[in-house]
């Protein structure tokens, strides 16, 4: 096979390229004996940030896996856009049975792995936020504290977009959707609402705890294949931006993912049995204003500075909480 | 081998027999001492090769095993009452995807108001949801039916319910006769999946299916419970050769020869019933009694040639279609729609009240006179049901019919002691 070169500079989000690296370091999806585990073609939208993060994901969980690896999938876009059957983009063993199940479904996977004897086969759950963090929350956190050997991964794109972009659990204060349209004197959805499950996730004392986002894919990888290297229970949450759900411009999801972490709005971090034992310090930090302004359903904060405000105090406090902030290049 | 035994002992003990590989559940009365058993002959070693796993709610109990019956292992859940309603979307669920899970129910009333004691609501709630359902009468046959089970879900890779009244048989200490392994070992072959999870052939299973053929899958369903109206015989039939028993089967037949009346029941009440049938056929009433032992699927033939002659039949079942009737009644209408023979509907026993030999024979008599009305409720207590008729019809805000009525009835008994 002639030799690939995969060019990997991602224009505009200061991320450092393949060709800069080690070939040892580089991402697996530059290696031509990547499995493809999620194959082109499928349905998504241009510039999904959760088909970047799943096919990321899981061919860095497969090479870990030695490609024995068996995916237990919710209800949702991910669900829908990879088997449009007769097609599937799937080459692994994948099953879809309900929305608010993945995590048990895993389980069951596992427990039948574990009874024939065959301890090379690795499982993985994986759904979007709304069936993790609301409708399949139940089932996590019993996965999460019988301690079952089984990564669940959680594409957060922070609300319902299969259904037409509602909010969920994990929809941040202010954002526009269906179910929290801007209109009134507190437009879009409530502030000091909705739950942190990376967090709770930690508070099961599991042995791995981790959130990544598609636009520092080589982060996303090491953690997956870290996840991968323990057994038990462990979470990895992605941060995926929709531009459908969003109001971003497809060529814009790596932007809008890198300016919202660098603003500190959705932390970076890694846990080990409920502690949090590294955290990807900020390079450049910057407004929240720079993120949002990248998307329609933050449009109205513009016209609330007191709302912007928040959202930026609430940037700031996760700088503080996580010890965010740090010399450029600072990640532990 | 011979044991007097609980019920729900027996039955974990003929689980185990059949060698499963993953078994979840969640606790829920009457079912529990049932997977307390499970549990303990995992732990304990008596049955190897196989996982307990204590989930959080009946919804994960039913998605564990089919995460683990996709993945090629034989498994076993157990639920009853709010447990099966809790689990409803997976229970449709298990059977569109056509895993050969195997479930014991313990027959439990369903609230509100909440109540633990048996009837068949639970069980019936779940009629339609794809999977068999398979009644027993006596804890002999819930152990010769949950052999038969496995066989059966496995053959035809679509998942069985094994419903047996809770109480009056989970809790109940019988003489069983408890097969030994090399019989169920010749009887049950292990588990070949129709569809696995496997790295080395990699396939989607649980896709999304439009209207271009989703008939066709819902048919398919269909036509396979059809299929299992010939295939539950045959397994009767097997079994019987091997363990000499009659169990299982479709139907069975009490004193029907020359019967008038014929009344069709459900699960253990059978033994209350053939005691007073008795005592009629030596006044000499010619009444006898027929059994569903297979609800889903409604065995219609067996039921017209069996019901075929009677003049009359009585169907009594432990639950109600509200707004309705009877649900059982109705299945059997349909089973007799070219006939003229009426069918009563007798709904008894809800929420466990008893079911005395003394209301039956009255019940039956008046049967045998065409006494009765379409939908008859077995021992309704009328005044309780006036009362707060009369409260309701007296004053808006009348409270809440449970807590009225069980007020009324402490204020009666106060009464009677005074």
């Amino acid at each position: 096979m002639p030799n690939q070169h995969v060019k990997f500079y991602q224009t505009g989000t200061l991320t450092v390229g393949n060709r800069l690296l080690d070939e040892k370091m580089r991402t697996v999806q530059a290696t031509p004996d990547r499995s493809n585990s999620l194959d082109s073609g499928h349905r998504a939208c241009q510039g999904c940030g959760e088909a970047l993060g799943a096919r990321y994901a899981i061919d860095a969980a497969m090479r870990a896996a030695n490609n024995q690896l068996i995916a237990a999938n919710a209800t949702g876009c991910l669900e829908v856009f990879t088997t449009p059957y007769p097609e599937s983009a799937w080459r692994i063993p994948w099953m879809h049975s309900l929305f608010g199940n993945a995590a048990a479904v895993a389980t069951g996977i596992a427990a039948a792995m574990r009874v024939k004897g065959r301890d090379e086969v690795r499982v993985i759950a994986q759904g979007g936020d709304g069936g993790t963090t609301d409708i399949g929350f139940g089932c996590l956190s019993g996965m999460f504290e019988r301690n079952d050997d089984v990564l669940y991964i959680c594409y957060d794109n922070q609300a319902y977009m299969n259904t037409g972009v509602q909010r969920s659990s994990a929809t941040p204060g202010a954002a526009r959707t269906a179910t929290t349209m801007p209109v009134g004197e507190n437009p879009g959805a409530d502030f000091n609402q909705g739950k942190n499950v990376p967090l709770i996730a930690m508070a099961h004392n599991i042995p791995y705890v981790a959130t990544a986002s598609v636009h520092d894919l080589h982060d996303l990888e090491a953690k997956v294949q870290k996840a991968m290297a323990v057994r038990g229970a462990r979470y990895i949450q992605i941060f995926v931006p929709c531009p459908l759900g969003w109001g971003s411009k497809p060529q814009d999801t790596m932007k809008v993912a890198r300016l919202t972490v660098e603003s500190g709005l959705y932390p970076l971090f890694e846990a080990e049995y409920g502690e949090i034992v590294g955290v990807t310090k900020i390079r450049r930090r910057t407004d929240v204003a720079e993120c949002l302004k990248l998307q329609r359903r933050f449009a109205h904060v513009f016209k609330k500075p007191e709302q912007l405000a928040k959202i930026q105090a609430i940037a700031d406090a996760n700088i503080r909480k996580f010890r965010l902030a740090g010399s450029e290049g600072g990640q532990s | 081998m011979l044991k007097q035994i609980e019920g729900s002992h027996a039955v974990a003990e003929a689980v185990a027999l059949c060698r499963p590989e993953v078994i979840c559940a969640y606790p829920i009365t009457p079912q529990t001492h049932i997977v307390e058993d499970l549990g303990f002959l995992v732990k304990s070693g008596k049955l190897s090769g196989c996982e307990f796993i204590n989930v959080e709610s009946e919804f994960a109990a039913l998605s564990v095993a089919i995460g683990s019956s996709a993945a090629g292992a034989r498994t076993y859940t157990a639920t009853a009452s709010q447990g099966i309603l809790f689990m409803a979307e997976a229970v449709y669920n298990a059977s569109g995807l056509g895993l050969p899970i195997v479930m014991t129910v313990g027959n439990r009333a369903i609230g509100a108001p909440i109540n633990i004691w048996n009837d068949q609501s639970d069980s019936m709630s779940m009629r339609d949801a794809g999977w068999l359902q398979l009644f027993v009468e006596s804890n002999q046959q819930a152990i010769d039916v949950h052999i038969q089970a496995f066989r059966i879900a496995e053959a035809l890779s679509l998942p069985v319910m094994v419903c047996m009244d809770g109480f009056i048989l989970t809790h109940a200490y019988e003489r069983v006769d408890i097969p030994d392994q090399k019989q169920v070992d010749k009887f049950l072959p292990s588990f070949e999946p129709r569809q696995v999870l496997d790295p080395a052939n990699p396939k989607s299973i649980g896709a999304m299916v439009g209207p271009e053929a989703f008939t066709e899958v819902r048919y398919l369903e269909h036509h396979k419970q059809m299929q299992a109206l010939e295939l539950i015989p045959q397994v009767a039939k097997e079994f019987k050769a091997i363990f000499g028993r009659d169990s299982g089967g479709l139907i069975s037949e009490y004193r029907l020869d020359d019967a008038e009346t014929i009344v069709v029941t459900l699960g253990s009440v059978i033994g209350t019933m053939q005691e007073v049938i008795d005592r009629m056929r030596e006044d000499g009433v010619a009444i006898g009694a027929l059994t569903l032992r297979s609800f889903r699927p409604f065995p219609a033939a067996a039921l017209r040639s069996a019901l075929g002659k009677a003049k009359r039949v009585v169907v009594f079942e432990k639950c109600l279609a509200v707004g309705l009737g009877g649900i059982v009644s109705n299945n059997v209408r349909m089973a007799l729609s070219e006939l003229s023979t009426p069918v009563y509907s007798v709904i008894g026993g809800l929420g466990g009240r008893p079911i005395t030999q003394a209301s039956l024979h009255r019940l039956f008599t008046e049967a045998t006179q065409d006494r009765l009305e379409d939908l008859h409720f077995l021992d309704l207590n009328k005044d309780i049901v006036k009362r707060e008729l009369e409260r309701e019809a007296s004053m808006r805000r009348s409270g809440s019919i449970a807590e009225n009525i069980l007020s009324d009835i402490g204020i009666v008994d106060a009464a009677n002691t005074i």
